[in-house]
């Protein structure tokens, strides 16, 4: 019974040892309908929210209060009636900017902390690499209090200034992320530029960047999307000027204009606020399959 | 150090020893300053946005606060009223404890069985991957107002229970079931921890199942003797963040508690989706009652810091499976 499939990682190694005998090949062959099966059925479930959300969303008004599971006819224009509804434009241009300018933030600054942490040796880098890995775990609303106070004084509440400009002091995650990313490049290399007469600043830009460029895209890709996605803090901050409202703030605020009547507007918007993840998932799918696993703390 | 013992070094020998030393020195000292430039941006951000609050938070929680007034000192009465007469506070620490008693382990169970299911699928195992992954790219808000679609009373799920002859539960409408519609929505969003199960499993050495089915082993056994004892860091690790992530559990409650109407307050329906992260904003900064608020901030901060120095502590025994923690 040696040539029973063993689960796991899935080469062709047993198969090829010796010829199988035909009882075990069948019952080869049933195990893996029934692990098909067993994956189609997780599948459909996991994408059957997705179907009602889409076909929801193509929905008349009429049709919502109906059973009927398929939009007949489809009517596209809820896609542009929601223009009509909200100001889509500004509060995804405020999303953009929080995401675009967090990203740039946490990146520029994270760049140099991983380096000194991975790269330089010096005194207090343990005590320091300690504290940055336990502010990993601290959430937000640990600090919230007295942040909210200082952004009270400083006149910031109703802007996005307090999402944005904290990220360009260093975050945790991506600095963890690109340290050890920035450990695995070869010493030698930095020493070869070391007796060239690099400073390590130019080390660090010329050497350490360009080959660290798949990890930091990782970490800016990570970020955008966090920020993207980000609820509470917008919601702190900004909750109270509409001006400033970001995406995922706005859409929240749909359910009051709707009241949950008009769920194919408010499902088209979410589709709208959610087509870019996707979009950006597919293109990059290996980097959060990998960085996850990397990581194991948050996506 | 000006001194060199030994036999009688002439003097320009010792003068040369002397100024090595000192460009060494010279040179540490350099090498000091260049590591804390590299690092400021993080060591001001530490200062400002986690030494700060945290110290600050600690002075605020002991003292009545509204920030339109001076704080008043009130030593511990906050910290008292929290423990002993504030009854939203035990309902938020039943409902986190919920969470992390329920949700959690239903998520770690959940994403064990898919990531079985996915490494014993030999041909497609990218496509079921990247489906059973994709909804965990849905923003929060999105997928929480999706949920409350289509679990609304007259929605898509109760029209099949309905089909089959099934209760229809009133789902977040109902404080019974409100908790479950947040489970099913966390087992449809379980893509990371299957993920990190996933790693785990296929770093399980294909000897060892090899050895169990000369042992006669079925795949019961095989996976109760081999593969669970192996990804068992795995899953103490998952359970300890799960812990972590109870405490900041916010963003799926508010949206589905607010989706009915704006003006609902937090955890409805009844309480029942008051988690630990809404009392403290409802407090903070729906009821300004800040010292009140950096209270329940402290006492989080005490019991994630816990659960953080356990992770470390025990991070030689999952180091290995998280690909070199330190």
């Amino acid at each position: 019974m040696t040539a029973i499939p063993a689960p796991g990682a899935g080469t062709a190694a047993v198969g090829a040892r010796r010829r199988v005998p035909p009882a075990i090949r069948r019952r080869r062959m049933l195990m893996a309908v029934a692990n098909h099966s067993l994956a189609i059925a997780l599948s459909i479930m996991f994408l059957v929210p997705f179907a009602f959300i889409v076909s929801t969303a193509l929905m008349t008004n009429q049709q919502m209060g109906s059973l009927s599971i398929w939009p007949s006819p489809f009517r596209w224009s809820n896609f542009t009636d929601l223009f009509d509804f909200f100001p889509f434009w500004r509060y995804a241009w405020n999303s953009l900017l929080y995401a675009g300018l967090g990203t740039v933030g946490v990146v520029l600054s994270g760049i140099p902390v991983a380096y000194a942490l991975s790269r330089l040796r010096w005194r207090g880098r343990q005590v320091s690499f300690i504290l940055l890995l336990s502010t990993l775990m601290i959430p937000v609303q640990v600090t919230i209090v007295p942040l909210y106070i200082i952004f009270v004084r400083l006149g910031w509440i109703g802007s996005l200034k307090p999402l944005i400009v904290p990220l360009f002091f260093g975050d945790a995650f991506t600095i963890f992320l690109l340290r050890q990313f920035f450990m695995t490049i070869p010493e030698e290399l930095s020493d070869a530029a070391r007796v060239d007469g690099a400073s390590e600043l130019q080390i660090l830009l010329r050497v350490i960047v360009p080959l660290a460029k798949p990890a930091i895209a990782a970490v800016a890709l990570f970020q955008f999307l966090y920020c993207w996605n980000d609820f509470f803090s917008p919601l702190l901050y900004a909750g109270n000027n509409p001006e400033a409202w970001t995406l995922a703030i706005s859409l929240q605020q749909l359910t009051q204009l709707s009241r949950g009547i008009l769920a194919n507007l408010q499902m088209a918007a979410s589709i709208l606020f959610t087509l870019p993840v996707i979009i950006i998932f597919f293109f990059a799918q290996k980097v959060f399959v990998e960085g996850v696993t990397l990581t194991g703390v948050k996506g | 150090m000006a001194t060199v013992t030994g036999r009688l070094p002439a003097a320009a020998d010792k003068a040369r020893a002397a100024e090595r030393r000192r460009r060494r020195r010279r040179s540490a000292w350099r090498r000091q300053l260049v590591a804390l430039a590299f690092m400021s941006p993080w060591i001001i951000g530490f200062c400002a946005f986690y030494m700060y609050p945290i110290v600050s938070s600690l002075y605020f929680s002991l003292t009545k606060y509204d920030i339109l007034t001076d704080p008043v000192w009130v030593g511990l009465d906050n910290y008292r009223f929290m423990f002993t007469s504030d009854g939203r506070f035990w309902t938020a620490v039943g409902n986190t404890l919920w969470v992390v008693a329920i949700i959690v382990p239903l998520q770690v169970a959940f994403g064990i069985g898919t990531a079985t299911v996915l490494i014993q699928v030999k041909r497609g195992l990218g496509f079921y991957r990247t489906v059973f992954f994709l909804p965990t790219m849905v923003p929060l808000v999105a997928a929480a107002l999706g949920f409350v679609f289509l679990l609304n009373p007259g929605g898509p799920v109760n029209a099949v229970l309905g089909f089959l002859h099934l209760p229809e539960p009133l789902w977040f409408r109902d404080p019974a079931w409100s908790k479950p519609g947040l489970a099913l929505m966390s087992m449809w969003m379980v893509g990371q921890t299957m993920i990190i199960f996933l790693a785990a499993m296929l770093d399980v050495p294909r000897h060892l199942y090899e050895a169990a089915d000369l042992e006669g082993a079925g795949p019961i056994q095989r996976f109760r003797h081999v593969t669970l004892p192996l990804i068992s860091p795995v899953i103490f690790f998952s359970v300890v963040i799960g812990v972590i992530n109870g405490f900041r559990y916010f963003t799926e409650a508010y949206v589905v508690s607010k989706a009915g109407d704006w003006d609902n307050p937090v955890g409805t329906p009844q309480d029942s989706l008051l988690f630990y992260s809404s009392h403290l904003y409802n407090q903070g900064f729906e009821g300004f009652h800040m010292g009140y608020a950096s209270a329940l901030s402290w006492v989080m901060f005490v019991v994630i810091m816990a659960c953080t120095l356990l992770l470390i502590r025990s991070s030689r025994w999952w180091v290995h499976y998280q690909g070199g923690f330190r």
